[in-house]
């Protein structure tokens, strides 16, 4: 390496990037209630609190059907854009493309308070559905950003080659174009689901009384009794983020093997 | 759909040539029709779900409050109040300095690793530094901010670290609850959102235009400072962007890190929304936030307009 100081700089900052979530296991697995040094003994009651508290298995449960639900009309709806964005030229395609992104740099507030605002104006009661309809809107772009680059490596020729074979739109699109893409699609569908899982405002705002995994965790944060056990969610949660990640990157790169496109690295 | 492929099948088949098909069917073959037909539903979605309720946002904030109602008259009282209100004007002031100082913090650590990851990271390695910088930033971002107030607490981490060490005799005061610690758990929060668009601006970059500095008697720092940085900076202001608009309108941080104490824009507008149940009020302050946001970066972009200029 011809920049030692660059490249600890580099594996320091990784360092700093990471010490927050390192800690997470740390005291999920200390036996004191106070999450502080010096450490206690090595105990795993944390972690079988989690399994008999019924309020957390309720807003697993929603959380899993809004992420669920979330991450397979983001895709479905993300398809549709990249294929249009990717495929078609169409006058005020700018214009269109940046509002379906718009929410990538909007502040999550923002969407969260219009929405709000809007849902009880025409009288919906709010529930899982409702953060439905919010998460799917702040999923789309990214499910979009991913779906672009598998589309965008497409070999147009094949398509035009299963035409020429007499296959029509539809038949080529499920036969040729989808199994392409299909790498792309699962890694959206993940990236999606993480997103979903993970969103705290809109949830917030958009649930009524219908706690998510984040606004339950946020409400148990008043209480330091409760600290040890969301520790240990945390190190659930993290450890599923990661295998989850792994997959979506494992499946991104095979996408683009697959198309014979060059990796240019992240999701975003 | 499915009728109009079978129309399509058909004619070829009969092998009729293509200027005898009926208008409808050059319509569907048009590239700006099925361009319109695929993104239709996505679009639409973002009408009804964004675009409808921001307006409706804009319409309630020049409404009147009436009690539990709204009242549908035109009015600028909503905005008069927020203007003069110096709860606002001091909790927008700063929203904008912390943000600022984010952005600054972000960006200027972010530059040397996005610096490291493209020039001197084998082609091979890069896709997994991106994917290790980008994991922390997938992870459960209430935990994380979170994780801060647990390392920086009166009892924390490094309160009771350093005690433990015979370091200090009691715990630091000055850590948790004020402007510092909101700042950098935010910079922690945001770190890959300013490394990707560097790394995708440098990695652009013709590394021949690098050597062709040297090999006119540049030194390695006025390459640095004369090809690598203006070519860099479509991407320096990408990162200010998207780091700086979201953390502006964050509500978890100044919420939990803050202590409740020390709000940012996004609470006052939480608080008017819900807490008092004034509409128009909360949608103003959210309409003049999102005003003063779009100004700022106008004004930023505007600065920069220079390195932009034949980017697009």
């Amino acid at each position: 390496m011809k920049f030692p100081a660059l490249r600890a700089y580099a594996l320091f900052y990784l360092l700093f990037l990471y010490a927050p979530i390192l800690l997470l296991p740390i005291f999920a697995f200390n036996d004191g209630t106070i999450i502080a040094f010096p450490l206690k003994d090595f105990t795993t009651k944390w972690f079988e609190q989690m399994f008999t508290t019924p309020a957390l298995a309720q807003a697993v449960k929603n959380s899993l059907i809004i992420a669920v639900s979330s991450s397979i009309l983001a895709t479905t709806l993300g398809i549709f854009a990249a294929r249009a964005s990717t495929r078609f030229a169409f006058p005020g395609k700018a214009g269109i493309v940046g509002l379906i992104m718009l929410p990538l740099v909007l502040p999550e507030i923002i969407v969260a308070v219009s929405l709000l605002v809007v849902l009880l104006g025409l009288g919906i009661k709010l529930t899982t559905f409702t953060v439905i309809l919010g998460h799917v809107l702040i999923c789309t772009p990214y499910a979009i950003a991913i779906l672009n680059t598998a589309f965008s490596s497409l070999d147009r020729s094949l398509e035009e080659a299963a035409y020429d074979l007499g296959e029509t739109k539809w038949s080529t699109f499920r036969l040729i174009t989808l199994p392409l893409v299909m790498p792309g699609i699962i890694s959206s569908v993940l990236i999606s689901f993480t997103i979903s899982l993970d969103e705290f405002i809109i949830a917030f705002f958009l649930a009524g009384s219908e706690p998510t995994l984040p606004t339950y965790i946020f409400s148990q944060l008043r209480f330091p009794k409760q600290i040890p056990m969301i520790m240990a969610l945390g190190t659930v949660l993290v450890l599923m983020s990661v295998i989850l990640l792994t997959i979506a990157e494992y499946f991104r790169r095979r996408g683009i093997a697959k198309t014979g496109g060059t990796d240019t690295g992240g999701f975003l | 759909m499915p009728l109009c492929a079978f129309r399509a099948r058909t004619v070829t088949k009969k092998g009729e040539p293509m200027a005898l098909g009926s208008r409808w069917d050059r319509l569907t073959r048009s590239e700006a029709f099925n361009g319109y037909v695929l993104v239709s539903p996505t679009a639409i979605y973002a009408i009804l779900m964004l675009a409808a309720p921001l307006a409706t946002i804009v319409a309630y904030s020049f409404f009147k409050d009436g009690y539990l109602t709204i009242i549908r008259e035109f009015t600028l009282e909503n905005y008069i109040t927020t203007w003069t209100d110096p709860v606002f004007r001091a909790v927008m002031l700063r929203s904008l300095m912390v943000s600022a100082m984010v952005t600054a913090a972000t960006v200027l650590l972010a530059f040397p690793i996005a610096y490291y990851v493209s020039f001197h990271v084998p082609a091979s390695r890069k896709a997994r530094w991106l994917f290790l910088i980008t994991i922390p930033f997938w992870t459960s971002y209430l935990i994380r901010v979170f994780l801060w107030k647990v390392i920086l607490g009166y009892n924390g981490v490094i309160n009771s670290g350093l005690m433990n060490l015979g370091l200090i005799d009691e715990p630091l005061t000055f850590i948790l609850y004020n402007v510092n610690s909101i700042v950098l758990t935010l910079a922690h929060a945001y770190a890959p959102f300013a490394i990707l668009p560097i790394f995708v601006a440098l990695e652009k970059i013709d590394r021949a235009l690098l050597e062709a500095g040297q090999d006119l008697g540049e030194s390695r720092l006025m390459t640095f400072w004369r090809v690598t940085l203006p070519l860099a900076m479509p991407g320096v202001v990408a990162a200010v962007l998207i780091v700086f608009i979201p953390t502006i309108g964050d509500y978890v941080t100044p919420q939990l890190i803050g202590g409740g104490k020390i709000p940012m824009v996004a609470n006052l507008i939480q608080a008017r929304m819900l807490d008092l149940d004034n509409k128009p009020m909360g949608s103003a302050i959210a309409v003049s936030a999102m005003a003063i946001v779009t100004l700022v970066s106008l004004i930023f972009l505007f600065m920069n307009r220079r390195f932009l200029r034949g980017q697009r």
